[in-house]
């Protein structure tokens, strides 16, 4: 029966070297404080003393870099704003993707199929170049306000600007949200809406009553999947963002390359996995469950 | 009864594929553009493509990536029809749920978390960073959608085939290898693509990861990108977009012929 181990050894072995242990280096780095060496923090383990080294490890290990990110304003707005920005996202791809998830599935087998594909379709082109595109678009003599001339509208100053942001997320995102819509609202069973229509319900009525609730769980997927790793996106504040868009990928990304104070960037991204360990744990309950339903 | 689609959703459709497309097509159709100023048309004209050509430093990156892609897609394929077949036909076993959120956490972690804690890594095991400390990184964070991919088929496999041709007689590797895996074989290969795919459009955690010498496309691209937009930068996204456009269309062609064989 314990041949499994052989199956799973590898990956298992693998994940824990490669995935699991660098978490427990990110928090232990997040302990320590930055130094002018190669590299560049301090303490250092030195196993070659022993305990001796270990104990000394441990006295020097330290929260002054959690302490100064609660002190320093900075850190904290760009925590509240990286879930500001990813919830307004959200909202925003509920708004476009819902409608199209729902117009999707009421097409016959064939379009399904076709507009299925077209939806997945964006995802395998490379996310960078579908980001860069956008800058061309939003700059201000790009495609947007050159159109907008032509119809006698005044311009827009939607590059580096938080508007450029959102509608970058909501891009870049758009075929999450709309894939996990489409899987519970393509599956539902029409004589559900007949019954109500049958009952006297309008046919709004019948779908804020009975298509919608039925699609919850798709939609709480769809949120979760885009939420999660808009929270700490950087490509995308990085270059639709203007220099005062603050966002906790770009935080990271600034402390680690710019600043060179790798506990900061360690600290931020363990804030950063405390406030999305719970939607996972939803995310990936919903999945186990998924998983196996369809083993079952 | 199924209704039709009626006009509100023929158009939320319908807005919804051009949000997705028009940025794409307006990059390729720029990349054509004589002028020099990317958002100036000025008239049709192959010089991006030329000048392409010529950059060397573009094209050391694109082959690096193409041999990142190439070795992590193949390793993180191996762990994720291993991980699938665990998961899918092991039952309970111990560390199972520790097992499953280390396959698919990586699939919602934020990419500058998984860099940072993969780059600390190497620093701590006194890895030279380079092709092969992103190379590994990149097997690692895509054997979980390797995972998912294959193991969304091998739910939809009857396990009896494979206890068949164990009762004949055919040591377990074999019968999983003659019943099992000329089954799943298409989605073997769609988890191997997904994984090239994902490896070929990683910008955060290659940076993390890279060093001296093992510039990727994406770490140039975006180097590039920050300086401002430039034509040739148009012309090698649309050489990428027509190569990954023409691998998809490929391969759900090869799919598709295999499933009505």
């Amino acid at each position: 029966m314990r041949r499994i181990w052989r199956l799973i050894a590898l990956p298992y072995l693998w994940l824990a070297v490669f995935f699991g242990l660098p978490f427990l280096l990110v928090a232990k780095l997040s302990l320590s404080h930055t130094a002018l060496a190669i590299p560049p923090y301090a303490p250092q383990l030195d196993l070659s003393q022993g305990l001796a080294g270990l104990a000394a490890f441990a006295r020097a290990l330290s929260f002054e870099t959690y302490a100064r990110l609660v002190a320093d304003r900075l850190y904290l707005s760009a925590y509240l704003s990286s879930l500001w920005f990813a919830a307004r996202a959200t909202v925003l791809l509920l708004l476009i993707g819902y409608p199209m998830a729902y117009g999707m599935s009421r097409f016959g087998p064939r379009g399904r199929r076709i507009l299925l594909a077209a939806v997945i379709l964006p995802f395998w082109t490379s996310f960078l170049i579908r980001i860069y595109a956008w800058i061309a678009i939003l700059k201000p003599a790009g495609l947007l306000n050159q159109g907008l001339s032509l119809i006698h509208l005044p311009p827009l100053a939607l590059l580096d600007s938080d508007a450029g942001v959102l509608i970058g997320l909501t891009y870049a995102y758009l075929p999450f949200m709309v894939l996990p819509l489409y899987a519970v609202l393509e599956r539902r069973d029409e004589s559900l809406v007949e019954a109500a229509l049958d009952l006297g319900c309008t046919p709004a009525q019948a779908f804020w009553r009975v298509t919608f609730p039925l699609s919850l769980p798709g939609l709480l997927a769809g949120g979760l999947l885009c939420f999660i790793p808009m929270v700490g996106e950087f490509v995308i504040p990085d270059l639709l963002g203007g220099s005062r868009t603050l966002m906790l990928g770009k935080t990271l990304w600034t402390e680690f390359f710019a600043d060179r104070d790798w506990p900061a960037a360690s600290a931020v991204a363990l804030a950063l996995l405390a406030t999305l360990a719970l939607p996972m744990a939803v995310v990936q309950r919903q999945q186990a469950k998924l998983a196996g339903e369809r083993e079952a | 009864m199924r209704r039709g689609p009626g006009l509100f959703n023929r158009l939320s459709v319908g807005a919804g594929l051009v949000f997705l497309y028009a940025p794409i097509v307006l990059l390729v159709v720029y990349s054509f553009n004589a002028s020099r100023l990317v958002t100036v048309w000025g008239g049709w004209s192959m010089r991006w493509y030329a000048a392409l050509a010529q950059d060397q430093a573009m094209l050391d990156a694109v082959s690096v990536s193409l041999r990142v892609g190439l070795i992590s897609a193949s390793l993180a394929t191996a762990m994720g029809l291993l991980a699938a077949v665990s998961l899918a036909r092991g039952g309970r076993f111990r560390g199972r749920a520790l097992f499953s959120s280390m396959v698919y956490a990586p699939l919602s972690l934020p990419d500058v978390i998984l860099g940072l804690s993969l780059l600390l890594l190497f620093v701590a095991l006194g890895l030279p960073r380079g092709f092969w400390t992103v190379t590994l990184s990149h097997a690692t964070v895509t054997v979980g959608y390797a995972t998912v991919v294959i193991r969304a088929r091998l739910a939809s496999v009857d396990p009896s085939l494979e206890e068949a041709a164990r009762d004949l007689g055919c040591p377990p590797a074999t019968a999983f290898a003659k019943a099992t895996l000329p089954v799943i074989a298409p989605a073997v290969a769609a988890a191997w693509m997904l994984a090239f795919t994902l490896s070929l459009d990683d910008l955060v955690i290659a940076s993390f990861t890279s060093g001296p010498g093992a510039t990727t496309l994406p770490m140039r691209l975006y180097s590039a990108v920050r300086l401002g937009v430039n034509p040739e930068i148009n012309a090698v996204s649309t050489l990428l977009i027509g190569a990954v456009a023409l691998g998809v269309s490929l391969t759900s062609l090869a799919i598709g012929r295999r499933k009505e064989a």
